[in-house]
């Protein structure tokens, strides 16, 4: 194609998929642009020309109780479920990092497994299940399964943290007399502290978009997905345009803080001069 | 490190474990034993009775159903690496190192928006008087029926998958040796021949692996073919929901999902066996 001097490089190529990246991004962020403009639109059937700057989608949302109530739900439903990860990650991160024994392997697919099983196939096994041992149909039944897809990815991101560190800090600290309670507090758990938080607030945003396996597990405590799943279901409405908006606020907070406190900070040195 | 089980390993190895068999391993074999049970006058009693298998199997809906989201997710799985393997290629070895750093940022944006807010914001894009037939319709053409398409369908599972393909794409992508496409060059090998005799073996398993995602989330996704398709054609997820929730026949809906599970791992294991064919590892 080339055969010039100019082995590399061809212009016109290099344009072309240069073209292609920002089509591919066109692509990715049209829906979520879209959705972002038209809660701000007057229009009950959203299309272009567009109508007036309004904000009576937000002030709908806003006075239905009911919306309250799926995002008061999705809250609290969210922060258990990070904190709940969070924890099981971190032990399962540590012990994939420390030890090895018989079935290791089998161990960490079942850590990992689950967020490859279809969310519908794992509803409708939660429900059965759940419904079985009496749980379904409250908020607990939604954590229970949110934490089993949330807490892979907490043990990916805490697992991702301990390999950055130097495997003879631990052993350092046993031999200068700590026990092992005392080196997890004053080595493991500060250094792997920015990853905790990361995965606590990645695991949290994972929580407020998932929907499928709370729709199928949830009875009367709808969280919000389930809610904006409703409005899709009945008549459709801009309201859900404003839901999304909000939810894409609050994820991205949490998402940003995360980025921030896994990249922001150099690896390694931070965690000696914090205590 | 081998060291004897002790009270501090385990404080730490056990929770995640008793959890995922207490709530993940469990609920799947209780989805084996349910398709065993049986119904009568909407009330499930345990049993063991091959009624539901022999039942599902034996209708011409379900086989219908299985080849409709077969052939939609192998469509899909074929659809987004070839429409993603340009992005990740130019973004592996076309960007600057900060524009990379970047571009795998905004693509994992998506993430975390709501895969039902992006699909209702496609029926914006698609419906009769939606924004794609306004614009067109400003050139005199049109309006032609864009959503209730399989084409929507589509769309839906390329918003579901585009952006995790592109990732592992590329991933598999920057790992690649420079030393070995300026060697191709070299040798005088033109650039598509390089993309094709270097760049894509050498990149062989990660674009395996991200095909095989896609076919896994198309395989089990139920709201791009609802909410964009119509609902029709009927694929085994609308089929699950259908059972579900009508009439209590949850052991039908378990003979579903456990089929798709077992396609799903039939699938897994050939790609990966694919993936990883010829190498010595």
């Amino acid at each position: 194609m080339s055969g010039s001097a100019d082995l590399n490089r061809n212009r016109a190529v290099d344009w072309a998929l240069m073209a292609y990246i920002v089509l591919a991004y066109a692509f990715v962020f049209a829906p979520i642009a879209a959705s972002f403009v038209f809660s701000f639109n007057s229009d009950r059937f959203p299309s272009i020309p567009l109508g007036e700057f309004s904000l009576d989608w937000y002030r709908a949302v806003a006075t239905d109780p009911l919306v309250w109530e799926g995002a008061r739900n999705t809250l609290v439903v969210g922060v258990i479920v990070g904190v709940i990860s969070t924890v099981l990650g971190f032990g399962a991160a540590y012990t994939d990092f420390r030890y090895s024994f018989f079935g290791k392997q089998i161990y960490l697919a079942l850590a990992l497994l689950p967020p490859t099983i279809p969310v519908i196939i794992l509803g409708l096994a939660m429900l059965a299940y759940l419904s079985r041992v009496n749980l379904s149909g409250d908020a607990l039944s939604v954590i229970i399964s949110h934490v089993v897809v949330c807490a892979p990815f907490a043990m990916a991101i805490i697992r991702l943290r301990l390999s950055q560190m130097d495997p003879a800090l631990e052993p350092a600290a046993w031999n200068l007399g700590a026990s092992e309670w005392k080196a997890m507090r004053h080595v493991i758990i500060p250094f792997t502290m920015p990853a905790i938080l990361g995965a606590l607030f990645i695991t949290m945003a994972v929580s407020f978009d998932e929907f499928a396996v709370a729709w199928f597990v949830s009875g009367l405590n709808e969280t919000l997905p389930v809610k904006v799943l409703g409005f899709l279901q009945g008549q459709v409405s801009p309201r859900i345009n404003a839901i999304g908006t909000f939810v894409f606020i609050l994820s991205m907070t949490l998402v940003i803080l995360a980025q921030l406190l896994l990249s922001g900070r150099g690896a390694g040195q931070t965690s000696a001069d914090k205590e | 490190m081998r060291r004897p089980i002790t009270l501090y390993g385990l404080t730490f190895s056990l929770p995640l474990l008793v959890w995922q068999i207490l709530f993940f391993v469990f609920p799947l074999l209780f989805l084996v034993a349910l398709s065993f049970w049986t119904v009568k006058n909407f009330t499930m009693r345990p049993d063991f009775d091959t009624v539901n298998w022999t039942t599902m199997y034996g209708r011409a809906v379900f086989w219908q159903a299985y080849g409709t989201t077969f052939a939609l997710a192998t469509a899909a799985s074929v659809l987004t690496s070839t429409l993603a393997f340009p992005c990740a290629y130019a973004i592996a070895f076309k960007l600057s190192d900060s524009a990379r750093r970047w571009a795998v940022f905004l693509m994992v944006i998506p993430f975390f928006t709501s895969y039902l807010v992006r699909v209702y914001s496609w029926q914006i894009f698609l419906s009769d008087n939606g924004i794609i037939n306004v614009i067109l319709g400003w050139i005199g053409l049109g309006p032609f029926p864009l959503l209730n398409t399989v084409g929507a369908t589509m769309i839906g599972y390329l918003t579901l998958s585009f952006p995790l393909v592109v990732l592992l794409q590329l991933f598999s992508l920057v790992f690649i040796e420079r030393t070995l496409i300026e060697a191709a060059h070299n040798l005088r090998c033109g650039r598509l021949r390089t993309v094709f005799a270097v760049v894509i073996p050498s990149a062989r398993v990660g674009l395996v692996i991200a095909a095989l995602f896609c076919f896994i989330l198309s395989f089990g996704d139920f709201v791009s073919p609802v909410y964009l398709g119509g609902g029709e054609p009927t694929t085994l997820s609308i089929l699950i929901t259908d059972t579900t929730k009508s009439g209590q026949q949850w052991p039908r809906a378990a003979v579903i999902a456990l089929t798709m599970i077992g396609t799903l791992m039939l699938v897994a294991f050939a790609a990966v066996k694919f993936a990883y064919k010829g190498k010595t590892r």
